[in-house]
């Protein structure tokens, strides 16, 4: 069953009472709000993800609603709450979604220290997988985005999940939150990608939530095999390059992206040493998204040979 | 019986089994694994759970989702003791040559000690106990190597120096990790009399002669302390303060002449009414096996009737752990007076008014605690 079988009315009540169940690849949500405007978004956004078994243990609950007491009448807010409680500021109303959806990433990374955790985009391609390991800015979301609607499958945006018993990649098919010029840059390159509305003015400025291809979210239990690590920089104007990286910068720069290298301590060393072991690395720089999705497919069908 | 409340019953019986029979987990159905999850995290015992399961060998005799859980928590936990351990090394480094004894207090001292509370406990900071009249040099040592004075405001500077038993916790540059180093287990201002002298005189030496620990009974008596006098009115008393204790008892209660020393102890350092419920809450709650001469010996710490079982009904709601969907009001107001009696202890009238009103001033101001989610990078998580 899938958020589409749901109307828009037992969507609603489903969130407004017990939760709404949801299941983002390996994880279990239960997500509750008393918000109209919320209801309806998740009604488009999350249409073709799954529902869990109705006996499955929830990983997260989350929340986003409007405060109690006089808070709701000063100023029309919207609360992130986990288990309860409310660990940060309170968001104007009409941020409720991007707020969740950040909430969600934010339970993921402080939680899920059972996996090693890369703070990357992933995508797969006949069984193999590229890992692109970035800082914010480097472009990761917007190559992604472009990939996945040029026949690449959506790992995932924001986590590298690896899995520590075989070093395989877990998908997390989520939103792909676009940030400002990233947005245009998209709807020109792919007319078809299905693209949320608008948030004006977030603290991180304007965002826009892709909804990953359908086949991705449908295939989000299958994992994948690490093949090449691709580390992206999108520069304005910059001629295309694509250079192969020795191994050693890149098992550094990897354990350095991590968001819990330290935690998992041994494991965390053993998973990055297989993964740059297995994979080609390199660094990309672009500035078209063209050159960048060809050479890519070129790598990948160099493989295929 | 209303929902909510059949919730909360549902919740504790949970948590309560689950720590005293970690045998019968793997029968637990998944929609009460779900729910004991998000108590036991709540109240900062996943990792305990974990450990109970690991010890009886059952962790792959439960849901795999349960168990990812608990091994997250299992990382996150042997990654802090690293980390608190490299802390004490690093310390003891930067104070090379200042030949003053060092205390480790809470769960620094159980990890350092090998003591059973720090088994699956979550570390926060360093805990430090030193002679009053050392802080300076102390103090002064650590911010040339590495340390510095964490950013707070006059009022709260001046309300540890003068009135607290710690001064403001020091934070290291690249590190992060916080040290608070106390001269007392109580304020300054407490109506309890908390002399340290003697926690001094009876502290044992750990393998480096320069570290120590609270003596067993001494031990017991600061994590009751600090159980029943450091409240926070959001989180109540903290259970696993008291699984802290309950632990400690089982431990130390088996060295001949532990029990008859403790009551003396509690005595001499004015501690016996804490002593007084904590045994008596440790046995209600998970059936700490303790003397029944030692509870009867301790009859007359406790307070007259009337207040006797209204204290003992707020303790109890106060520790309760809650269902997070169903948050209790009667619950929240336990935990509330507790806070205010916490502080009431702590400080006289006046000052107490002062204090409590410029914290209620800052609450209204709203949200003072919570971060900026937009602000905070994930990755510096």
């Amino acid at each position: 069953m899938i958020v589409g079988d749901l109307s828009r009315r037992e969507l609603a009540d489903r969130l407004a009472g017990e939760g709404l169940a949801l299941q983002f690849g390996p994880f279990n949500l239960r997500i509750r709000s008393n918000l109209g405007s919320f209801a309806s978004l998740a009604h488009q956004l999350y249409e073709p993800y799954p529902l869990p078994e109705p006996a499955a243990i929830s990983d997260f609950h989350v929340d986003i609603s409007a405060p109690r007491g006089l808070r709701r009448w000063l100023r029309r807010q919207a609360c992130f709450g986990i288990d309860g409680q409310l660990p940060f500021a309170p968001y104007t109303i009409e941020h409720a979604f991007p707020a969740l959806e950040w909430g969600i990433n934010w339970c993921v990374a402080t939680r899920a220290h059972h996996l090693l955790l890369l703070h990357s985009a992933a995508v797969e391609r006949n069984g193999r997988a590229i890992v692109f390991p970035a800082s914010p800015g480097d472009g990761k979301s917007t190559l992604c985005t472009a990939l996945i609607h040029s026949g690449w499958r959506l790992l995932s945006d924001e986590f590298g999940i690896v899995r520590p018993e075989d070093g395989m990649l877990l998908p997390i098919p989520r939103l792909i939150p676009l940030k400002n010029q990233s947005i245009e840059v998209i709807r020109k390159f792919r007319p078809e990608a299905i693209i949320g509305p608008s948030f004006l003015e977030t603290r991180k400025g304007t965002v826009a939530h892709v909804r990953p291809p359908v086949e991705s979210i449908r295939r989000a239990q299958e994992p994948a095999r690490p093949r090449w690590l691709v580390f992206p920089r999108w520069v304005a104007g910059a001629p295309f390059t694509l250079e192969a990286m020795p191994k050693s910068q890149a098992f550094l720069s990897v354990a350095t992206n991590a968001f819990n290298y330290e935690v998992l301590d041994e494991i965390a060393f053993r998973l990055v040493t297989e993964m740059v072991r297995s994979c080609d690395a390199y660094s990309l720089v672009y500035s078209d998204l063209d050159d960048a999705v060809n050479a890519l497919d070129k790598l990948s069908q160099a493989s295929d040979g | 019986m209303a929902k909510p409340a059949s919730e909360n019953r549902r919740a504790q019986r949970l948590l309560f089994e689950a720590l005293q029979a970690p045998e019968k987990l793997p029968a637990l159905p998944p929609a009460d694994w779900e729910l004991l999850l998000r108590v036991a995290r709540r109240n900062r015992l996943l990792g305990r759970l974990q450990s109970d399961l690991e010890q009886a060998n059952l962790l792959g005799q439960i849901p795999p989702r349960a168990a990812a859980h608990l091994r997250a928590s299992h990382n996150v936990i042997a990654h802090r003791q690293t980390l608190i351990s490299w802390e004490v090394n690093r310390l003891l480094w930067a104070l090379k040559g200042i030949d003053v004894p060092l205390i480790l207090l809470k769960g620094t001292g159980y990890l350092l000690a090998g003591l059973p509370p720090a088994r699956g406990r979550i570390f926060a900071d360093l805990d430090l106990l030193v002679p009053e009249d050392r802080l300076g040099e102390i103090e002064e040592r650590l911010v040339e190597r590495g340390w510095f004075k964490t950013d707070i405001d006059p009022y709260d500077d001046r309300y540890y120096r003068v009135w607290m038993h710690e001064i403001p916790p020091l934070r290291h540059r690249e590190r992060g990790t916080e040290i608070d180093i106390h001269h007392r287990l109580l304020p300054k201002t407490s109506h309890l009399k908390s002399d340290p002298a003697p926690l001094f005189a009876a502290a044992r030496p750990l393998a480096d002669p320069r570290l120590r620990v609270l003596a067993p009974a001494d031990m017991v008596l600061h994590a009751l302390v600090h159980l029943f006098l450091e409240g926070d009115p959001d989180e109540g008393l903290r259970l696993r303060d008291l699984v802290d204790v309950h632990d400690l008892l089982c431990h130390h209660g088996q060295e001949p002449g532990f029990w008859a020393g403790l009551a003396l102890r509690a005595r001499e350092l004015g501690f016996q009414r804490p002593l007084f419920y904590g045994l008596h809450h440790a046995q209600r709650l998970f059936g700490t096996p303790i003397p029944p001469e030692v509870l009867r010996g301790l009859a007359d710490a406790a307070p007259a009737w009337p207040i006797r079982g209204l204290m003992d009904r707020l303790i109890h709601l106060a520790l309760l752990p809650e269902h997070p969907d169903y948050p209790s009001r009667l619950a929240a107001l336990a935990r509330w007076l507790i806070y205010v009696r916490a502080h009431w202890l702590r400080m006289p009238p006046g000052l107490l008014a002062r204090h409590l009103s410029r914290k209620a001033w800052l609450r209204f101001r709203g949200f003072r605690k919570r971060i900026d989610l937009a602000q905070l990078d994930l990755k510096q998580q």
